[in-house]
């Protein structure tokens, strides 16, 4: 089937603003993008004038969750290793992969050590011939650092790049927040801020050693952003990403023992956050992510301490993210690289990009729509949202999965 | 209706005045339930000064009763008042079962050891199910912080926090401030070092909270590793070494040492910790010469007090503490029920 979207706003590898073209589609891939009126053999699809953007590519979900991910925009996510069983044997990313097919597309990512215990090396050369297009340690560090430097070098040769999650599980052993007035205050055992930069620091070094790429899934200290933005001035492969709840809260959000509020790495201090908007403004960050982990009552309604991390955020993530385009802080083509493009490279995938030969995988943006947050009211499996009742802006009028209207 | 005023105790206590401020002017408190308008006691954070002076007033009455040879009152006659331990405690909850009983109530108490909760029921279906029983003041102490507060929002009747995690222990500064109060007059002024490992101690946080908010200087004391992070904020002034931190003290306030954190964890051991932040009668001597020795117990003699210090009857209030810990919770059961029981100018 050929398709002709007209009448849109594009945004196009390369412009800045977005662009007044058409977007030609064939079969699941995009033929050209020009100013060519609509021929016959195509169905032309008029997007009233609306942003037209590649479909947001979600790196490091807990949860394939179907209904969020539509409604927030997204047409492929990368599932975290972090599941019951985890995802360390060819035979589950091979399933894994194929779960959402054909109108999402599932990428799981390959558990580092089995069992994600941080010790053995699992199978990574078998899980990337069943699918797997990058290896991931999880919810935790490898406090070992043999063991990950072993891990390095072999991801390397496989050419496969690590997502990894920062934070020195010796510093952050038993904490649920992090060191500042508000732990204090809660009585939450805390762990300093400085846990995660001491983690990217050793991380940094080992990739120093091996020459792999390493993604630092979410970085959100003013001194973790300082070791990333030094390593790739030195030239080092690195990246590293963000999420929506990291740019927009503070630890302020988990007063009142606010488990909605509980996340992992924790909420940091506001001068964290500020360094974190400064990152995202001067290109530091490359990635913005939701984080996805609907998390139901049996999780969330307990004790602070005793509650799971983690916030249903694929719904949010668009709407929040165009904040940082309000704000002035980065231009749409800027965020649509976060969001879409950067994390199709580091899987390796020819999607996030709005040009030809990539994947039909569009989205139609209306970016002025207001609605409101409310946990009650979530396409989410759960709605453990922190943002409970915050009004947002930008809404997804349309989605379409390799040219399919969903 | 007229404010009810109160001579007896002879401290300047809080009235409000036209424009709703607090002034240290007067031994007034507002009307009816405005005096202490909360329906629970989950912390002491956020209370205003005179709230918490209103408790105190009244719970002098309940010391005075303690003391006849009769130690009853109906006042809570018909009222079912739970205790719901979930961590292990002696003497708090034998203060608040003694407290309840002296008021009427019929008083009930739940251990964790014996409750379905070791049986995996979660701490919301506990509440609910207490709720269900038509408690008219839940009693709970719990081993995470923030767990008293969750139950709370779950019930139907008031709850009085008897100590969730590291959080807060109300009962305990309210004790603390009337034992210092009736001993020391004034509380605002007074300068309180408060000793151990604040890190983990609900009762310094709520300590902290009470005593700032009534005006003393009040000062830490520990090992950094014992010390949460930014307590600046908190408007106490931090210190390491102990007779700094005692120069001039009216009151000090030691801590009980948990015994998990006494060996290489926090602190190398238990003799160094006496060597460096036990109160010995010299180290006591840097203090005002009449400053009172505090501690919450239950005490780890010759650890963080020597004993000739702790049984100085002169200098020592801790068994005093213990008294005023039944009065202060009978005035507490007493302020929270009064919505349900409808006293005038409370429901």
């Amino acid at each position: 089937m050929k398709q002709l979207f007209t009448n849109a706003q594009v945004l196009i590898p390369g412009a800045q603003a977005p662009q007044s073209v058409n977007v030609a589609t064939d079969g699941d891939r995009i033929a050209h993008v020009s100013e060519a009126a609509p021929s016959k053999d195509q169905q032309a699809i008029d997007c009233q004038g609306a942003l037209l953007a590649p479909g947001i590519i979600d790196l490091g979900v807990f949860a394939i969750d179907k209904p969020a991910f539509h409604y927030g925009g997204i047409t492929r996510a990368a599932l975290m290793p972090d599941q019951s069983p985890v995802l360390d044997l060819p035979a589950m990313i091979k399933h894994n992969a194929s779960e959402g097919k054909p109108d999402l597309w599932s990428h799981p990512l390959a558990a580092a050590t089995k069992g994600l215990n941080g010790a053995e090396l699992a199978e990574i050369g078998l899980m990337k011939q069943a699918g797997a297009r990058a290896v991931a340690t999880g919810r935790n560090w490898v406090a070992n650092s043999g063991i990950m430097l072993k891990l390095l070098h072999y991801c390397r040769s496989l050419d496969m790049p690590v997502i990894v999650h920062s934070e020195d599980s010796g510093l952050t052993a038993g904490a649920v927040a992090t060191a500042g007035e508000t732990a204090t205050r809660l009585g939450l055992s805390s762990a300093p801020a400085s846990a995660e930069a001491l983690s990217i620091a050793r991380d940094i070094a080992l990739v120093r050693e091996s020459g792999a790429h390493v993604h630092f899934r979410q970085v959100t200290t003013a001194n973790g952003l300082d070791l990333i933005r030094a390593a790739k001035a030195e030239g080092l492969p690195v990246t590293c990403g963000i999420t929506p709840a990291h740019l927009f809260l503070s630890d302020i959000a988990i007063s009142d023992f606010r488990t909605f509020a509980k996340m992992s790495p924790p909420l940091r201090s506001e001068e964290d956050r500020q360094a974190c908007l400064e990152a995202i403004e001067d290109g530091t960050i490359d990635v913005i992510s939701s984080g996805h982990d609907p998390r139901g009552p049996e999780d969330k309604r307990l004790p602070f301490a005793e509650a799971e991390s983690g916030m249903a955020g694929a719904e949010t993530l668009l709407a929040l993210s165009l904040n940082l385009v309000r704000d002035g802080l980065i231009s749409l083509s800027r965020l649509f690289e976060l969001l879409s493009a950067t994390p199709a490279k580091i899987l390796g995938v020819d999607a996030g990009q709005i040009a030809e030969g990539y994947e039909a995988d569009l989205i139609v943006i209306d970016q002025d729509a207001p609605w409101q947050v409310d946990t009650r009211k979530m396409a989410a499996s759960t709605g453990n949202t922190p943002f409970d009742k915050l009004p947002a802006q930008g809404r997804v009028r349309a989605i379409y999965k390799g040219g399919k209207a969903l | 209706m007229p404010p009810q005023s109160d001579g007896s105790i002879g401290l300047a206590l809080m009235t409000i005045d036209q424009t709703g401020s607090p002034s240290t002017a007067g031994h007034q408190f507002p009307a009816g339930s405005d005096a202490f308008p909360h329906r629970h006691l989950l912390g002491i954070a956020g209370l205003q000064p005179w709230e918490i002076l209103f408790l105190l007033k009244e719970a002098e009455q309940w010391v005075d009763l303690n003391r006849q040879s009769s130690k009853h009152t109906n006042r809570l006659d018909g009222l079912t008042v739970i205790n719901a331990f979930f961590e292990n405690s002696t003497r708090t909850l034998l203060s608040f079962e003694i407290a309840g009983k002296r008021m009427g109530a019929d008083v009930v108490n739940m251990h964790a050891a014996q409750s379905s909760v070791k049986k995996g029921e979660t701490l919301i279906d506990t509440a609910v199910t207490l709720n269900a029983m038509r408690a008219d003041a839940i009693v709970i102490r719990h081993s995470s912080s923030g767990a008293v507060q969750l139950i709370a929002g779950k019930v139907d009747c008031p709850v009085l926090n008897a100590g969730d995690g590291s959080h807060e222990h109300p009962t305990q500064a309210l004790l603390d401030a009337l034992t210092i109060q009736r001993r020391k007059g004034d509380i605002s002024g007074l300068t309180v070092t408060i000793c151990g490992d604040v890190m983990h101690s609900r009762v310094a946080r709520s300590n902290i909270y009470c005593l700032t908010t009534l005006g003393a200087k009040v000062r830490v004391c520990a090992p950094t590793s014992l010390l949460p992070a930014a307590l600046d904020r908190m408007n106490v002034e931090a210190f390491s070494d102990f007779d700094k931190a005692l120069d001039g003290a009216d009151v000090v306030m030691m801590l009980r040492l948990q015994n998990e954190r006494m060996n290489g964890d926090f602190i190398p051991s238990p003799r160094e910790f006496h060597h460096l932040y036990g109160l010995t009668r010299a180290r006591l001597a840097l203090a005002k010469p009449d400053a009172l020795v505090m501690h919450p117990g239950p005490m780890n003699r010759g650890i963080e007090i020597s004993s000739d210090v702790a049984d100085d009857l002169e200098r020592s209030a801790i068994t005093e503490q213990v008294e005023m810990g039944v009065a202060v919770r009978m005035a507490c059961l007493d302020v929270l029920t009064r919505r349900s029981r409808n006293v005038e100018g409370w429901s």
